[in-house]
């Protein structure tokens, strides 16, 4: 005899998680599905956990959660091959409370998470595939899993399987995506002694630093790299486009073990013994990308749903705020009785006029954009090194007569022309 | 109706442990926890028995409280119920208290409902004595029957059991009275994926746990560290031999080199069936 649930929760990560945590609050009989042996076992991010959309959840969580260090300092790198340009912030007010966002390892902060929603009362099952959803009418009923006696019945089913959501494929929610639509990341967890990464990164105790990395770290082509200290590990991570990789005939660890010999980045991590190898697709394809995500007894959430602001490299806090708009559709069916598509699209509604949908709009073509010219990435970083190097050598060269060179060497008339263009273009994609 | 109990253990997974070189014992965080790979099949075998026979299947465990969740993988195999106790006095156990210890369990197990059969695991991989379960048939005064690879027959009415053990140079098919005691080899059966109802009554189950005031007739002296008898002078890692010989040439020309070495060092071998 199948049993039937309130709701199916498909997926522990940051999404699937808020959702279970809020309905199981509200008193709702839901059940989250887990393929790995546990949550967070299987999944991946460079690190950075944002305060506010996980307090939005569990207020001051981090008295209690496995956090790794509060982010006090921001850095940018533009890379050339043996130069960078880096600019930043670091303020103390980011290293107290309430915290502005904290590095973390997912396999131990997701399995927190998600004993948080078993502590509500959510029910958990983990290493169990959901290889279809249960489909009766033209609605959404239940999850057919791998498991002997395996399917499950609900009012209502919420994907949140990821990054290439085979559910919401199956469901004709979206079509398989492109290789520009999706990203590759690879990184390494570095272990190092906690003193010496406090050393090197210049922090006291309890503090962090993220460094993103642009331009060389990716050799040219589109996606960044990421340095994070934690509190004895340091992540350090690349990504980019999978057309870029195909295009570029690149393999994945190919870029990574190129930017650990970087000569940038070599000493940070000088020393260290990798510990772990992680390696997840990011969706990338913004907001043109986004599948429908509401329908007959179903909703799609975080990375199912493409909700990643690459630009901010912006996933999980989206996929939290994701999460609990479900729940919140789910609250709403339930009090009418009505798992319809239309009571659903309550959850798209409050989706797209939040922060969400907003950023979501904001950069919907500023990834197709760079992707389109890669002149960005692949020659206005190192004119920029070039520039900044010419500038601060003092060899006897007025500063007028270097401006001078700098600006010759920006090129022809045409080329000058061509900077100015871009240079709108950009400003165009990200206003 | 049958009841089997089915002693089990949480272990670090030993497959990635690691060594603190300096102190020379196992740095258990560097490790997760899982359950005793031979208890799941332990555990298997008394779910496949009450298929067969009828009746319930409980399992024990001692240990902290994490160890929870071994007991809801056995759930998950399909066992009944699972009794854990917990205790810091229970702490720094050697074989002989953990005996001791279990065993009070079972006697209160048996107060609930009376036990036929105990079954365990070939031993644990993190201490790899295979003496606990041994230890409790002593001191319950019940057959032990280790290195079992089959039950052939279980009879409650009539009070037998018929199993098949494995010797180092071959098979023991034997009877012996009921209740007694099983430790199982792994090869005995395979652990099925379990189903889905399964995974939803473990993930829903909390087991009964009892701390030392909660059995009866302790006595405390036998617990814990104070009960262990046991001195572990000292504990290394083994170093990987080096060297060693290659023997090369053809099939022939190796057996003949092989051959020689043998025959060299044939002292090596005496004493084991005679060389």
């Amino acid at each position: 005899m199948s049993e039937k649930f309130d709701c199916i929760v498909v997926g522990a990560g940051p999404a699937g998680i808020s959702c279970a945590y809020e309905l199981a609050k509200a008193g709702v009989n839901v059940l989250l599905i887990e393929r790995g042996e546990y949550p967070g076992s299987k999944n991946v991010m460079g690190g950075v956990l944002y305060r506010k959309m996980m307090e939005d959840v569990i207020p001051e969580f981090w008295k209690e959660a496995p956090l790794e260090r509060p982010v006090v300092e921001q850095r940018f790198m533009m890379m050339d091959k043996e130069s960078a340009i880096t600019v930043g912030y670091k303020g103390m007010e980011w290293g107290q409370e309430p915290y502005n966002n904290f590095t973390v390892l997912r396999a131990k902060f997701d399995q927190w998470f998600a004993g948080k929603a078993v502590e509500q009362g959510a029910l958990l099952v983990n290493e169990t595939v959901v290889l279809e959803c249960i489909v009766e009418d033209g609605k959404v009923v239940g999850v057919r899993t791998d498991r002997p006696d395996g399917d499950l019945y609900a009012d209502v089913v919420v994907l949140a399987d990821g990054v290439n959501s085979l559910l919401a494929k199956s469901l004709g929610f979206h079509k398989e995506f492109r290789p520009d639509e999706v990203a590759l990341a690879t990184m390494e967890i570095i272990k190092l002694d906690k003193k010496t990464i406090e050393d090197r990164f210049n922090l006291e105790e309890n503090q962090g630093t993220t460094i993103e990395l642009f331009g060389d770290a990716t050799k040219g082509i589109l996606g960044t790299g990421f340095l994070y200290t934690n509190k004895d590990t340091l992540s350090l991570g690349v990504g980019s486009l999978l057309s870029g990789l195909i295009k570029h005939k690149i393999k994945p660890y190919e870029l990574l073990e190129y930017v650990k010999n970087h000569p940038m980045i070599r000493p940070y991590i000088a020393g260290g013994e990798p510990v772990e190898y992680l390696a997840h697709m990011i969706p990338e394809g913004g907001y043109k990308s986004m599948p429908k995500v509401a329908g007959n007894g179903v909703l799609v959430v975080g990375d199912a749903a493409q909700l990643v602001n690459a630009i901010h490299r912006e996933g999980s806090n989206l996929a939290m705020k994701s999460g609990q708009f479900a729940a919140e559709a789910v609250l709403l069916a339930k009090e009418r009785e009505d798992y319809s598509e239309a009571t659903l699209n309550h959850y798209k509604t409050r989706l797209m006029s939040s922060f969400v949908g907003q950023d979501m709009k904001k950069y919907k073509d500023s990834t197709h954009h760079f992707d389109k010219f890669p002149q960005y990435f692949e020659k206005y970083i190192p004119m920029a090194n070039k520039a900044m190097s010419q500038m601060f050598t003092v060899d006897g060269t007025s500063k007028w007569d270097k401006q001078k060179k700098i600006w010759r060497d920006v090129g022809t008339a045409g080329e000058k022309l061509k900077l100015a263009r871009d240079a709108y273009r950009a400003w165009k994609v990200m206003k | 109706m049958l009841h089997i109990v089915a002693c089990i253990k949480q272990v670090p997974d030993t497959k990635i442990i690691k060594m603190n070189p300096k102190t020379n014992t196992m740095d258990r965080a560097s490790a997760p926890a899982i359950l005793n790979p031979y208890d799941a099949h332990a555990v298997e075998e008394a779910v496949r028995l009450k298929k067969r026979y009828g009746g319930t299947v409980s399992v024990l465990t001692m240990g902290p409280p994490p160890a929870v969740k071994a007991i809801k993988k056995c759930i998950e195999i399909g066992a009944d119920e699972g009794y854990m106790i917990s205790d810091r006095a229970f702490a720094g156990a050697d074989t002989l208290a953990t005996s001791y210890a279990l065993t009070k369990a079972i006697e209160k197990i048996s107060k609930i409902k009376p036990v036929d059969l105990i079954i365990c695991g070939k031993m644990t991989i993190d201490g790899d004595t295979g003496q606990v379960g041994p230890g409790i048939a002593r001191r319950l005064d019940m057959p032990p029957l280790t290195s079992v690879n089959k039950v052939k027959e279980i009879n409650v009415k009539e009070g037998y059991a018929v199993v098949q053990r494995k010797l180092e140079d071959g098979y023991e098919v034997i009877q012996s009275t009921m209740p007694c005691l099983m430790s199982v080899e792994k090869e005995i059966n395979e652990v099925p994926y379990s189903s889905m109802t399964n995974m939803l009554k473990a993930a829903r189950y909390q087991p009964i746990i009892w701390a030392v005031a909660d059995l009866e007739d302790v006595e405390r002296t036998q617990l814990g560290l104070k009960g262990s008898p046991t001195i572990v002078s000292k504990v290394w890692a083994p170093t990987k031999p080096s060297g060693g010989e290659m023997l090369e040439g053809d099939a022939a020309q190796q057996t003949e080199k092989l051959l020689n070495i043998l025959l060299e060092k044939k002292e090596l071998f005496a004493g084991k069936g005679g060389a």
